[in-house]
């Protein structure tokens, strides 16, 4: 097994699972699911899914099923920074297709690629519920809103900053 | 203006927080309740009217009398927060500003239920509404409204957040249960229905944010005093989260006397159409409603003003009418396509199938794939036709309503601007060059600016 939770994240495992009865420790599957891969760099793969079924007491197979089903779970590697960009009618009124087109330019990737750096990855998402505040975006846990170029330019601009202190 | 009932003190600085919240008056409701017995707490919400905020507008007192109560089996509520229908983000403003406005009406709800542990799904992109959430029970906890024998009544009362995934599905009541324990959001098969065989095959309330804070009132109030508040059988105030072509986007409580024209074009609401634009179209309730041309949108077919509430907005069915829905409410201009808007909602609800029963996972493929066509400048007139047929058969054949969510969109657009449709499939270049096919509808009013705003 090549991945394991430190202690404190141990702690909130069993936490979370003592918020449902007895003998239901599956429900605790998502949240953990999430924690996983908060933790184990920001997608899911197979030994960190296995790693959760060994936790939660489940059959692997019970994992992936969830997993592969809920469109927050990465089963693949994504960049440092994804930029989750909401492409549904309210959010398109306001002119999501060109902040989407603009990302795109200045990343010099397509929806669903990551930059060669590893820094960026652009995703299209359907409706976050934030449609008054449009064209909007996730950014990890928060969302950012009234998005312009300018806006995208900044955001752009504050995580290679971030990057580069962090590492 | 209208009195407003779960929002008067959202902006109130701190009142996030338990000490600010309680000086206002919070958690009265709590210490009020436990001293009724649990039914005439359902009874007092029977008879205030309320009615689900999810979508469905199921009477709430109604509901909660259908809850099975075998002895010695765990009974469960379940606060629906996965908000994930487009146009909607009400609960997420009520979470935000007033966590424990919810945790409130949680509290008393799980006391007139008799369930000792309740959960909030919410959907996860809510990351940080789900910390404001989580430290809100904390705070109740520490004060005694929650955990064992809350305020010495005997009662114990646990409140635990559950994230969901992204998946929309998972606000259908029985995917949500299926969410909840560890599963796919497969719909279930009703009935059973979860008063019955819920989470853990226990019996389970599910409802909405809004319709648990509505609980706050009613309680402190009396039904009869929330009773009086709106009209006919649209009690009490709605949240309505306002977007699209208008020049204030956000959330706002109505009464539900208001007419929709007083809506989009007062100051106090949405505050008009930018850039002096005129009104096209409206979807009034979420995505999942009808879309409806202007002049039905003002007014209903029978000429009289349409107003903001259940019956109004439903009058004259789906040949003229729509739908209250979840409260989120999309105004179009008269530069918004309705065929590309129409398949940007195909697009959704084929991403969100669950894909358990044919005529939803295949159907709304289809009519995502049609609409490209036709939006793309490569439509045939048959296509109009197979794109009507299609959600026809979707509808009522399904396990969920989901199928049918996704097959009135398309129903209605085709029925109130076919014309549009049209003009895409006969004017390819045109079509494909200007994105937005254009503002050619015929019906569209003339600009309601000033004087129709004060009628
Ligand atoms: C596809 C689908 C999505 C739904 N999404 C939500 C939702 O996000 N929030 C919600 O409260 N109800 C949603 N509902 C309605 C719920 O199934 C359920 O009726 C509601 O939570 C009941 O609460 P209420 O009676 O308080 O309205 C959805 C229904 C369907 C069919
Ligand atoms: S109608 Fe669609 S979403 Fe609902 S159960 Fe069937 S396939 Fe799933
Ligand atoms: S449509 Fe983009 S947040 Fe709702």
């Amino acid at each position: 097994m090549s991945v394991q939770f430190s202690q404190e994240r141990l702690n909130k495992v069993n936490e979370l699972m003592s918020h449902y009865p007895q003998g239901k420790q599956k429900s605790a599957l998502l949240p953990v699911l999430h924690l996983a891969q908060q933790e184990f760099g920001g997608w899911l793969d197979v030994s960190t899914m296995d790693y959760v079924a060994s936790l939660l007491q489940l059959q692997p197979i019970e994992v992936y099923e969830v997993a592969t089903f809920y469109s927050m779970y990465n089963l693949k590697p994504v960049g440092k920074y994804v930029f989750e960009v909401c492409q549904t009618g309210p959010c398109m009124v306001n002119g999501s297709d060109n902040i989407i087109d603009y990302i795109k330019e200045k990343l010099g990737i397509a929806v669903g690629e990551t930059t060669q750096d590893g820094l960026f990855t652009l995703k299209t998402v359907e409706c976050l519920g934030a449609c008054g505040y449009a064209p909007m975006m996730q950014l990890g846990k928060t969302y950012r809103e009234h998005l312009t170029k300018e806006k995208v330019d900044a955001i752009i601009d504050e995580c290679v900053k971030n990057a580069t202190t962090n590492n | 203006m209208a009195r407003k009932l779960l929002l008067e003190k959202a902006n109130i600085e701190g009142i996030r927080g338990y000490d600010v919240y309680r000086r206002e008056g919070g958690y009265k409701s709590v210490e009020k309740a436990l001293k009724m017995a649990p039914n005439d707490i359902v009874e007092e919400v029977k008879k205030s009217g309320l009615r689900g905020r999810g979508g469905a507008g199921f009477p709430t007192g109604m509901k909660w009398s259908f809850l099975a109560k075998p002895e010695g089996v765990a009974r469960y509520l379940v606060c629906n927060a996965d908000e994930s229908e487009p146009g909607t983000f009400k609960d997420r403003y009520l979470m935000e500003f007033l966590p424990h406005l919810l945790i409130e009406g949680m509290i008393v709800s799980a006391f007139a239920l008799g369930s000792n542990v309740s959960y909030i799904y919410i959907r996860g992109e809510y990351d940080w509404i789900t910390d404001i959430l989580d430290n809100a029970i904390a705070e109740a906890k520490q004060y005694d409204f929650l955990g064992k024998n809350i305020l010495g009544s005997g009662f114990d009362c646990e409140i635990y957040t559950h994230r969901g995934a992204g998946a929309y599905i998972c606000g259908e009541e029985t995917a949500l249960i299926e969410s909840l324990e560890g599963k796919r959001g497969l719909p279930r098969i009703k009935p059973p229905f979860p008063a019955v065989r819920g989470v853990w095959d226990c019996p389970t309330v599910v409802n909405n944010v809004e319709t648990l804070a509505a609980v706050v009132p009613i309680i402190n109030e009396g039904a009869d005093a929330y009773a009086k508040i709106g009209v006919g059988k649209s009690t009490g105030t709605k949240l309505m989260s306002a977007c699209g072509n208008i020049n204030k986007p956000g959330v706002y409580e109505i009464d539900m006397t208001m007419s929709v024209q007083e809506f989009i074009y007062s100051d106090e609401y949405c505050g008009g159409i930018p850039n002096g634009k005129r009104l096209k179209a409206c979807i009034p309730g979420g995505s999942s409603v009808p879309i409806l041309p202007a002049n039905l949108l003002l007014k209903t077919a029978k000429g009289e003003t349409r107003l903001m509430n259940y019956e109004s907005l439903a009058d004259g069915g789906f040949a003229t009418g729509s739908m209250m829905g979840s409260g989120g409410f999309e105004v179009l201009d008269e530069d918004q396509c309705i065929v590309r808007h129409t398949m940007s909602l195909a697009r959704f609800y084929h991403h969100e199938s669950c894909g358990q029963c044919s005529p939803c996972r295949e159907g709304t493929g289809w009519m995502e794939k049609i609409l490209k066509k036709i939006e793309y400048g490569r439509g045939e007139l048959k296509d109009i036709d197979l794109l009507w047929d299609i959600q026809r058969k979707i509808e009522g054949n399904t396990i969920c309503p989901l199928g049918d969510a996704a097959a009135w969109p398309v129903a209605a657009a085709i029925r109130h601007f076919r014309d549009e449709f049209e003009w895409h499939v006969l004017h390819p270049e045109e079509c494909l060059k200007t994105n937005y096919g254009l503002a050619h509808y015929a019906d569209t009013p003339k600009s309601p600016e000033g004087d129709l705003v004060k009628a």
